[in-house]
């Protein structure tokens, strides 16, 4: 039965019906619903891990055990895991496994929009590129065999456009999961240089061996078409290629790594002018290039940033301005997303702002503290760089003499990602930073995940929660408090006596994510008599205050429909003007 | 038939994905191809968001490109003028007529433009803002706004409204099942009144 699925959803139930054993992950936009997706089918084994590459090097053993594995990630998250995944394409799987990976272009979501193509040349392994959710769906089982085929992991890579539109899927009929041998192979599995080395003569057969697969495999394809324009594309980029250009000839590869030399030959040599089509890096116009093959048309034309469109497709080829268009309305406010009403960051950044600190942030849903009116964050780098970038911070303001104690926050899971680390090198090397653990007990930015601080796994199961303050003490850290973010005095008594106190401090917020528990409080009102207009509450940022027009001075109202109650604005107010019904 | 291209603008959490779900699946109900896209994650948090959903024989891209939508549904009015420049010429427009503050403007930044519905009744003349709040809150659920606006543009669907009841009533199984069969019917009634 066809069904509408989106790109990470098509690529669960691929797995489901390949006979998949085993999935781990880290949650990461836009790749998140792959493993919420599989979690919802129900008969497959799989879990968060705690970063992605505890999430790979667990699919690596899984593997290893002879279960068919995949493990998911967004594209940075790859980098966390690039240390298991290099090594992993010497020593190879016995069961099948992929390495989902989701890349951003554009940045809809995240903090760079590296090419994950990149990767696959790195390691020298196959990569999977579909076009929509029904090509996400077929790629699993083909990315399986070929890994079990060829003896390699194969990285399955999606974009936003792919893992989060949705396209209609005909799944086929489900394989039961074969489980494997599990085999003692010292030289297949044991990377010390000797066999080390043995390995890589192998990886390196080995990639001529998919060389020659990917001139014959189906999953890259011609289409023939007219001969003045020939495109080479793949991944979403084909179908705004199809948009511009129905009736072109197109090379659609569905491998992208490694390429079909003989086959873009063939193809460069029968048409006029050869495109190349691809978001991002300048990954197969280089290959190409270096082939010898002349490409008329690629990133001289279309940009190594952001998106490709139908419409730069169109411009491209035909050598002109991408159209124009209607203009979009100018002068708009514009309406960036922002802490929930309710949310326990909000009298945090309040306080932040108010005591002018360095903060050294973290990625999480708290980022938002960095735009104005809060402006009370002032570097984010990466998953779990606030403390140790906070730790470097104060060693030079130590050299330096005179300067204030910086403040790392973060959220719980990305603490247990890998701000963990950070606090012990600190607590270690006598550093001395104030950090904030805003624990609201899910992995809140992407959609409120469960993870090790929520007392929950994936599939909905009780697990055991971590103590966070007993956790941080066995880091090494004596100074850790607990604190409530909704009541402003006191945080701000012990952010000031974390400030003042030499050494590593940690304060823990452990307020629950108002959005993820859906708890729901009593909207404040505004008393219009003793409102002043003087707008100090507005520094909360919140969507439910607005301006009404009263008399010379506009004064401030409460939406109640969108109020949750939390009462930061009503601290901020010196004239007592807002009450609870 | 050529592909008929929907836009859903509003405001994060207003219920924008629900909204091009029902409509993505009326299409396949109906046996045609679809396409729906949105893009989600950081949007989610009281941002702007945009959903596109692409109904036809054989549909490729899975965005609109601006200037090619033949209708442009906006649980907003502001987020109706911001995506304006999306509709073809002769596209319809059907909207909210409730305001939502962005965090610009409720953090005093920024303004609320004080003509945004002049301002699209003179870009797009045979645009309809519809009172959804009170309309979803009759049916039951200030949240339905969704469904309210769903049931405003069933006459401008190339979808049989029969086949979008019977998703919504599918989709809703279980919870919501009442109060958004009546917010999708009060929507049916403010697009025709």
């Amino acid at each position: 039965m066809k069904k509408i699925l989106s790109g990470n959803e098509a690529i669960a139930l691929g797995f489901s019906d390949s006979g998949g054993v085993f999935a781990s992950g880290y949650p990461g936009t836009p790749s998140t619903e792959t493993l919420e997706a599989l979690a919802r089918i129900g008969d497959v084994y799989c879990e968060w891990a705690t970063n992605e590459k505890v999430g790979l090097e667990s699919a690596i053993g899984a593997s290893i055990a002879g279960g068919r594995a995949m493990a998911t990630m967004k594209h940075v998250g790859v980098n966390v895991a690039a240390d298991a995944l290099l090594t992993l394409a010497y020593t190879g799987v016995n069961a099948g496994l992929i390495l989902m990976v989701a890349d951003d272009p554009g940045m809809h979501s995240s903090q760079n929009e590296q090419d994950s193509r990149n990767y696959a040349k790195f390691a020298k392994i196959p990569m999977l590129d579909p076009s929509d959710s029904r090509e996400a769906y077929d790629f699993v089982s083909a990315g399986l065999e070929l890994s079990e085929r060829f003896d390699t992991p194969v990285m399955l890579r999606t974009t936003t456009r792919i893992s989060h539109a949705k396209g209609v899927v005909e799944p086929r009929e489900k394989l039961p999961p074969r489980i494997r041998e599990w085999v003692k192979d010292v030289p297949k599995y044991v990377m010390l240089p000797n066999y080390g080395q043995a390995r890589h003569q192998e990886l390196e057969k080995r990639l001529l061996r998919l060389r020659e697969f990917a001139e014959t495999t189906p999953l890259n394809r011609e289409e023939a078409g007219g001969n003045d324009l020939g495109i080479l594309t793949s991944g979403v980029s084909y179908q705004y290629v199809k948009e511009a250009y129905p009736g072109a000839s197109i090379l659609k590869l569905g491998l992208v790594h490694p390429l079909p030399e003989k086959k873009i030959r063939e193809f460069a040599g029968k048409v006029k002018r050869l495109m190349i089509v691809e978001e991002l890096d300048a990954i197969f116009e280089e290959q190409v290039r270096a082939m010898g093959v002349r490409v008329d048309i690629g990133k001289d034309r279309i940009s190594l940033c952001g998106e490709v469109s139908a419409d730069i497709v169109r411009a491209a080829a035909e050598e002109a301005d991408a159209a124009k268009g209607a203009a979009p309305a100018a002068d708009l406010p514009q309406r960036p997303p922002t802490l929930c009403p309710g949310c326990s960051h909000r009298g945090l950044f309040s306080i932040l702002g108010k005591l002018k600190v360095f903060v050294s942030g973290d990625i999480g849903c708290y980022t938002l503290g960095a735009l104005p009116p809060m402006s009370a964050m002032h570097s984010c780098i990466c998953m779990g760089a606030s403390i140790s970038a906070a730790h470097g911070m104060a060693k030079v303001n130590e050299i330096a003499g005179g300067r204030g104690k910086p403040v790392a926050v973060i959220g719980d899971s990305t603490f247990f990602h890998s701000g963990m680390t950070g606090l012990l090198s600190m607590a270690y090397n006598g550093g001395s930073a104030l950090v904030i653990i805003m624990d609201n007990r899910t992995t809140g930015m992407t959609g409120g995940q469960e993870n090790p601080g929520s007392g929950r796994v994936l599939a909905g199961e009780l697990s055991r929660q971590v103590d966070i303050i007993a956790l941080v003490k066995a880091l090494g850290v004596d100074h850790v408090e607990e604190i409530s973010t909704y009541d402003l005095k006191e945080t701000e008594a012990a952010i000031r006596k974390g400030l003042a106190t030499p050494g590593p401090y940690v304060l823990v917020d452990k307020n629950p994510c108002v959005l993820r528990y859906r708890v729901k409080t009593i909207p404040v009102a505004v008393d219009p008599e003793k409102c002043s207009g003087c707008r100090a509450c507005l520094k909360a940022a919140c969507v439910a205050l607005g301006l009404v027009s009263s008399g010379d001075k506009p004064k401030v109202m409460i939406d109640p429909d969108i109020c949750n109650g939390c009462d930061v604005c009503s601290q901020l107010c010196k004239f007592d003007a807002m009450y609870k019904k | 038939m050529g592909v008929f291209n929907i836009v859903i603008a509003g405001v994060g959490g207003q219920g924008v994905l629900l909204a091009s779900r029902v409509l993505a699946e009326s299409a396949l109900a109906s046996g045609m191809d679809v396409k729906q896209n949105e893009v989600h994650g950081m949007a989610q948090r009281g941002g702007s968001v945009i959903s596109f959903v692409r109904i036809g024989e054989d549909v490729r891209s899975p965005v609109v490109m601006p200037g090619t939508a033949d209708l442009l549904i906006s649980f907003e009015p502001l987020e109706a003028l911001r995506y304006l420049h999306y509709l073809k010429p002769g596209g319809r427009l059907v909207y909210n007529k409730v305001p939502l503050n962005p965090s610009t403007v409720a953090s005093g930044l920024a303004t609320y433009p004080p003509d945004v519905e002049e301002r699209i009744a003179r870009s797009c003349p045979g645009s309809r803002g519809i009172e959804a709040l009170s309309i979803a809150r009759d049916a039951g659920n200030v949240k339905a706004v969704n469904m309210v606006m769903v049931g405003s543009v069933l006459p401008n669907l190339p979808l049989d409204p029969r086949v979008v009841e019977e998703v919504v009533k599918e989709i809703s199984r279980g919870k919501g099942f009442d109060v958004n069969l009546k917010a999708l019917a009060g929507g049916v009634a403010a697009a025709g009144a």
